[in-house]
């Protein structure tokens, strides 16, 4: 599996992040180093492992359904870049 | 199962069915959010019900609640669904301004609740099963305002983290009435529940509705092999917010497809959204981008394990639903469509329990229909703030079975309730409203009515059928308080006339 | 001698006897990091609020009262949300980011009486081996090999912990390890470093790099300190779902008791092609130590060792990516200027805001999850981590701890491996199978190299067994005597 310029483009797209069209070559070699160096782990015969969902053995935490959060607008705005009332404020979104 | 067609659309070039499935949020009843505790309140003011968890603060981490994982059993449990003692949460990655991490947290591939099924009471008294594809937990999203400012959307993150379960379908529906009738069953069922309000005015139920249509038979192909190769490209119709929107949403969407199709064309698999104003289904622009979800599952949550004597112990403490309870009620002598009726608001079940406690089944159900429903109707009112008691409804009922007071003087005193209040008991005796069984003061009644009609004497005899006038002016000159059987069988004696028959 | 060359220890028992005031030492540190910022180990510096924190152990001790730190000052690695002090995670996405929370760890120091120098430089979100991918610059480390006025780096990602606590600008600090990030830095720079059993610190409040893998851990001088240290790190947290319910023992007193009879693994897998002569020569030398104090040496298989790094990479990224999605500019953090719509406000921000080596991962871990490639890479991952965490199981039933080197070589030259990830990933190579098992690791100093460069060694333990761990690290340290510190060429 080869990574080209079309593929960083969509994934570039699919991260938000603006890469400029000279990067796109660069970026896809540095890919396909780590994919090349990556590819040994098809050696490895992984049949009837189970995918590790949990490093330590532990059981989920649970919450009470109590309300003890929330009421802190003003700090969330403090940190925002456009804001107006204790709106977060963007760009016009189309739907 | 090899029902014919139910609601074809007819083409040029032959018939068309619509299958139908559907994906219902329904948010869940809890007092905190899914993995956060800021409220889940509605209508606050903007972002006040945020904490830095729902606002996606660098370093914030979910913890879930213990109370929206046992909503979700629970509702699993009414649906007669297989609960998963172990799932996986899942993160959704997709950019949206009211998507503060940047993902969801949703279940994938291993959600909380499997297969089950909810049995829909059609108008023509058939029952078909609409099967339960899933049940899952997951996160509500923010609002975006766009109506604020001419060049910026606002963003309120209030919703944003609330726990939503998720409720698939299969495509089991195959008309707009099956889907609005599934609709308002699963809204029901809920209910009953308590694990989702229904309040479809707040959003807090919405429907997606998958909509395709195919060659008559297809629809029978894919029940016998579950291959979806016989059925036709759907288009999911999002967000749809209350049963009669959903039933035209169908229709619409269903004729527009037959419309393509015919004209050679084919439908492209996309999202549209119903507009209730223009009653159409257009396609969403912003959606068409291709989606690449991304789901993992989620690193900051371990899998979410449950105890089978716990899932137990919430079957044990379920409510009758619907079902079970219609079936009771037909049980006690109601038509399966009055059960269907009441069970439909578990209040309304509730009330006519109530009414019912003691007396004839059916009496009752139709002191409810007719007296009860009637009054709120006439005044606009719901079953929630119906101003008589069920208690004192019964009595009255009670009442009436027993010969205390006549019909007639029942729905008086139901009026006179209505409006003053007062017990009834209490009521009949202060303003003497017990029905007249004394044969001396009926017989007075009755020589008084002849004496005073003696030409409709005579016709009476040619004409036996006018006794009911007779009856009817001994009713009024007893004040409506004489009962009306003796009054009839006295008359009859009186003047003589035959047994009928 | 200068009170900023007090171990942790040392300054408990300078202030318990009223030698000193945390103010006092206080002071000390902030004068040393003043004369220090050409290492550029701090990003913030906050001396008001470390005197007013000195000011208030002063006086709690007047009166008596007192936590296990009472009055020390220490560094804060920058991923730590610090309340009303900024806190950037060594990116321009945050430069302006001030946090209104606490986090978990750090809070457990001020409550223990801990006072706070300031905030330490990092490669950006955690992702580096060198310290070199920060928005704020590099780091450099003290030390310089023999006859070189080279600068090398630090070690990666706590660079600035380790350079700190290494030039004596704190008492010790704060880090994090994701593959590496607290023992890689810490065997380059002389001083000790342990990444506790995944859960053992909450990671409320610490920005996240990859879920799964980041614990936060002590970086001190010694590995007293380092026990000392932990015990106020470690809380179980009801904020944090994979923070274990386990109590935190007294690490102190579990240095106690010796090794006789200690089994300690030499993994074979460790021993790799091309690894300089001098890393084998000392991790030999440590078995040595080890079997002298009475512990039993025995050959163990880790079979699966040459995978960790590669499933690391992809696992790590797969989770950065989708951590990293909430730097949107929407909320809080950098907002492009002039966006033309959501889309290009978002791209742009993001592409403004996160430097080469974020923005690389992103798209590796974007790529991995992405349709079609999840299951050839992100499911055989871990799958791999899977069978590289039973490894562990097997060969612990042949011993109560392993030994091996912690880096493949001492620090190297700043710019010696930017252009090369795959190189510099490599740094990570005997530290990113402990974090993708969830064990502890510890770092200590054991020996120079020929050129008079530090060199660690690592210990890593069962889950939960940080005791052996540091109880087996105190051995090698006695053994090694490692006295050595960097000529102080930086004071100005
Ligand atoms: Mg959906
Ligand atoms: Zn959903």
């Amino acid at each position: 599996m080869s990574v080209d310029k079309d593929t960083v483009q969509r994934i570039a797209k699919l991260a938000r992040l603006a890469v400029p069209q000279e990067n796109l070559a660069p970026m896809a070699d540095a890919l396909n180093g780590i994919f090349n160096w990556v590819e040994m782990l098809n050696e490895v015969n992984v049949d009837g492992v189970p995918a590790m969902t949990s490093v330590v053995a532990q059981k989920l935490k649970w919450r009470e359904d109590v309300v003890t959060d929330g009421g802190v607008a003003e700090a969330l705005m403090k940190n925002a870049p456009e804001s107006e009332g204790t709106f977060f404020v963007v760009p016009k979104v189309v739907e | 199962m090899n029902a014919p067609a139910k609601q074809t659309i007819k083409g040029e070039t032959g018939d068309w069915e619509i299958v139908i499935g559907m994906e219902v949020h329904a948010q869940v009843t809890s007092k905190s959010k899914l993995f956060s505790g800021a409220s889940t309140e509605f209508g606050a003011e903007p972002n006040s019900q945020v904490s830095f968890v729902d606002a996606g603060l660098p370093g914030m981490l979910p913890v879930i609640n213990e109370k929206c994982v046992e909503q979700a059993v629970r509702t699993g449990l009414g649906l007669k669904a297989q609960i998963n003692l172990r799932s996986l949460f899942d993160r959704k990655n997709y950019f949206y301004p009211d998507l503060p991490q940047g993902y969801q947290i949703s279940q994938f591939k291993d959600p909380i609740v499997g297969e089950g099924e909810v049995m829909l009471d059609l108008k023509d008294g058939s029952t078909i099963k609409v099967g339960i594809e899933r049940l899952h937990l997951e996160q509500d999203a923010g609002k975006s305002l766009h109506d604020q400012s001419p060049d910026s959307s606002y963003v309120d993150l209030n919703r944003s983290g609330i726990a939503l379960m998720e409720i698939v379908t299969k495509p089991h529906m195959r008309t707009s009435e099956e889907a609005a009738a599934f609709l308002k069953k699963l809204r029901a069922i809920v209910r009953y529940l308590g694990t989702c309000d229904g309040n479809m005015d707040e959003g807090s139920m919405r429907a997606d509705v998958n909509v395709s249509v195919c060659r008559v038979g297809g629809y029978d192909k894919f029940r016998a092999d579950g291959s979806f190769k016989h059925l036709g490209t759907r288009c999911e119709i999002k967000n749809v917010n209350s049963m009669r929107f959903v039933a035209m949403a169908v229709e619409y969407e269903a004729r527009r497809q037959v419309e393509i199709l015919e004209g050679g064309g084919t439908i492209k698999q996309e999202t549209r959204l119903f507009d209730s104003k223009l009653n159409e289904t257009r396609s969403m622009r912003s959606k068409e981008e291709a989606h690449d979800y991304r789901y993992f599952p989620d690193p900051d949550l371990l899998p979410l394990v449950l105890e089978e004597a716990w899932v137990e112990s919430i079957r044990k403490s379920l409510p009758e639903l619907p079902d079970e309870k219609r079936a009771r009620f037909v049980a006690a002598g109601l038509s399966p469509y009055d059960a269907s009726v009441l069970v439909a608001e578990r209040e309304l079940a509730d009330y006519y329990e109530a009414l019912a406690k003691g007396v004839d089944a059916k009496a009752a159900a139709n002191w409810l229909n007719n007296e009860v429903l009637g009054r709120l109707n006439r005044d606009g009112l719901s079953i929630t703030d119906v101003p008589v008691s069920a208690a004192a409804n019964n009595a009255i009922v009670a009442m009436i079975a027993d010969n205390t007071i006549s019909g007639k003087i029942a729905k008086d005193l139901l009026d006179i309730i209505w409006t003053e209040g007062g017990d009834p008991r209490a009521l009949v005796e202060s303003r003497g409203l017990r029905q007249v069984t004394d044969t001396g003061a009926i017989d007075a009644a009755i020589e008084a009515v002849i004496a005073a009609n003696p030409d409709k004497v005579e016709e009476v005899k040619a004409k036996p059928k006018l006794a009911a006038w007779f009856v009817g002016q001994v009713m009024k000159q007893t004040g409506g308080k004489a009962n009306p059987g003796a009054v009839n069988a006295a008359l009859k004696k009186r003047l003589n006339l035959p047994e009928e028959g | 001698m200068s009170p900023t060359a007090f171990t942790l220890a040392g300054a408990r028992d300078a202030l318990k006897a009223k030698k000193i005031s945390s103010t006092e030492l206080t002071q000390a540190f902030l004068k040393a990091m003043e004369s220090a910022r050409g290492l550029n180990a701090y990003v913030t510096e906050t001396p008001e609020k470390a005197l007013a924190m000195a000011a208030a152990s002063d006086k709690r001790r007047g009166e008596g009262i007192g936590g296990a730190l009472e009055g020390m000052p220490l560094a804060i690695k920058d991923l730590f949300a610090t309340r009303g002090v900024r806190t950037t995670a060594g990116s321009n996405i945050l430069s302006n980011f001030v946090p209104p929370y606490e986090s978990t760890v750090t809070q457990n120091l001020w409550d223990a009486g801990a006072v706070m120098l300031g905030k330490t430089n990092m490669d950006e979100f955690a992702m580096g081996s060198s310290n070199e991918t920060s928005a704020h610059g590099p780091v450099f480390n003290p030390w310089r090999a023999k006859n070189s006025n080279a600068n090398l780096v630090p070690g990666g990602s706590s660079g600035g912990s380790s350079a700190a606590v290494a030039a004596d600008l704190c008492l010790a600090a704060t880090g994090t390890d994701t593959g590496g990030s607290i023992r890689q830095p810490a065997a380059v720079t002389g001083t000790v470093g342990i990444k506790p059993t995944y859960g053992r610190c909450s990671r409320w409040g610490i920005v996240a790099f990859a879920s799964s893998l980041d614990q936060a851990g002590p970086m001190t001088k010694t590995v007293r300190d380092a026990a000392i240290l932990l015990g106020s790190m470690a809380s179980p947290d009801p904020r944090d779902s994979t923070s274990v319910n386990v109590h935190v023992p007294d690490y102190e007193k579990q240095l106690e008791g010796g090794i006789k009879g200690l089994k300690v693994g030499i993994p074979k897998e460790y021993r790799m092609d091309g690894a300089p002569p001098e890393i084998a020569a000392l991790w030999d030398k440590g078995a040595l130590w080890l079997k002298e104090q009475g512990a039993e040496i025995v050959e163990v298989s880790l079979p699966h060792t040459k995978y960790a790094l590669p499933t690391y990479y992809i696992v790590a990224p797969a989770e950065a990516s989708s951590n990293l999605a909430r730097y949107d500019g929407v909320r809080f953090g950098h907002r492009a200027k002039g966006a033309r719509d959501i889309t290009d406000l978002y791209e742009r921000s993001r592409a403004e805001g996160f430097g080469a080596e974020v923005q690389r991962r992103i798209l590796i871990g974007t790529y991995v999850l992405s349709a079609g490639y999840y299951d050839a890479y992100y499911a055989r991952a871990q799958k791999l981590r899977t069978l590289i965490s039973r490894d562990f199981t097997q060969a612990y039933a042949k011993c109560d701890v392993l030994l091996t080197p912690a880096t493949p070589g001492p620090a190297f030259a700043v710019g010696d491996k930017s252009d090369d990830p795959v190189a510099m990933y490599l740094n990570d190579v005997f530290t990113v199978t402990v974090n993708l098992a969830g064990l502890p690791g510890l770092s200590v100093p054991a020996g120079l190299t020929a050129n008079g460069l530090p060199l660690g060694l690592q210990l890593i333990g069962k889950a939960f067994d940080e005791g052996t761990v540091l109880r087996a690290g105190l051995a090698i340290e006695q053994a090694a005597n490692f006295t050595h510190k960097p000529a102080n060429w930086w004071s100005k």
